[in-house]
């Protein structure tokens, strides 16, 4: 069997906490980037609320699985888009996100940003060119 | 099954990893690698609580690649490869490191 | 007969905060908690409608549920009051019954 790769891209469209849907995306993500894959994330609607930064969940007795997207960079997840309209809907600007980055182990592990910021026609071409696209 | 270490029940799931990776202490390494023939080296313990650290900063067990990685980084290059991490661990560094530092089954791993 | 009324619905996702609003009447409570406390959070696109609901009924959000999402209390809306979960607990005793909204 030839080895293919495919373009994946997991949506997040649902705050965290609230519902599992936050949580299961970045299990799936983590699970699969044991598979080489080209693997992208994109960040819409309520979506954008799983990346603030300072969430503190000691008050509502559920695991803060917030530092985990800092891990992404270690499973080679190295395209997050956040859609500048749902921010802007939300009242929040790339500060009030949490910085991820990964590491380039071909330039003395530099760090470079995980997050790319983009408008909603460009997330939408950002859909079109997947091959697959995982909803949550 | 339970295990006990200096006098105190550690609960565990039926893999054998701890139930609460809160309750842990160096003990609970020691204990179970008893029960696995294996003396706990110094490279051993770098491993084990690298392994806790990330969990720490992570809330996840890395990924076998993952920690493969990371170990060559911290540690130096020719220990970044699974030759020498199942040297240390030869049930793997998932099946035995992890389950030593108290931490689940990493995430990725099926 | 008043009545204190509670959302756990983000704004963005369901339009139950809005339903919740239109059906309150005057002198009610109204309690975001989970997804709904985004709802008392500035700068939204749902800001204007929220403060306009403040010329009726009396809001409040869970200050667990905000802390957990990552704001502050400098991140809400003022005239808003942040409770805990025992002045969640006192807002139901003082109204005469809890209405949820989901």
């Amino acid at each position: 069997m030839s080895e293919t790769i495919k373009n994946f891209l997991y949506l997040n469209r649902k705050a965290p906490y609230g519902t599992i849907y936050a949580w299961e995306s970045l299990e799936v993500v983590l699970i699969g980037a044991a598979f080489d894959q080209d693997v992208s994330l994109a960040f819409v609607d309520d979506g954008v609320y799983q990346l603030t930064k300072g969430q503190d969940t000691a008050g509502i007795g559920m695991k803060n699985f917030s530092p985990t997207y800092a891990a992404l960079g270690d499973y080679e997840v190295k395209k997050i888009f956040v859609e500048q309209e749902s921010l802007d809907e939300r009242g929040l600007t790339l500060d009030d996100l949490q910085h991820l980055v990964w590491e380039d182990e071909d330039e003395d592990y530099a760090e470079k940003d995980s997050i790319k910021l983009v408008s909603r026609a460009e997330m939408a071409a950002i859909m079109d060119d997947a091959d697959v696209v995982f909803s949550f | 099954m339970p295990i006990e270490v200096n006098g105190k029940t550690f609960e565990t799931d039926e893999e054998g990893y701890l139930s609460d990776i809160n309750a842990w202490e160096p003990g609970v390494a020691e204990v179970m690698s008893k029960e696995d023939d294996l003396e706990l080296t110094d490279e051993h313990w770098d491993i084990i609580n690298y392994l806790r650290d990330y969990y720490e900063e992570y809330q996840i067990a890395p990924a076998v690649r993952v920690l493969t990685k990371a170990v060559g980084k911290k540690f130096g290059k020719d220990k970044g490869n699974s030759k020498y991490l199942y040297g240390l661990f030869p049930y793997g560094p998932a099946k035995q490191a992890c389950r030593y530092a108290g931490l689940p089954k990493p995430t990725g791993c099926v | 007969m008043s009545t204190l009324h509670t959302v756990n619905k983000s704004p963005f996702e369901k339009p139950s905060l809005d339903v919740c609003l239109a059906h309150a009447t005057a002198g009610a409570g109204v309690l975001l908690i989970e997804d709904g406390v985004y709802a008392a959070t500035k700068g939204t696109a749902v800001e204007d409608r929220v403060k306009q609901a403040l010329d009726s009924v009396k809001l409040f959000v869970l200050g667990p549920d905000l802390l957990a999402r990552g704001f502050t209390e400098d991140r809400v809306i003022d005239g808003i009051n942040v409770v805990d979960y025992a002045g969640f607990v006192d807002l139901a005793a003082e109204h005469d019954k809890v209405q949820a909204w989901l």
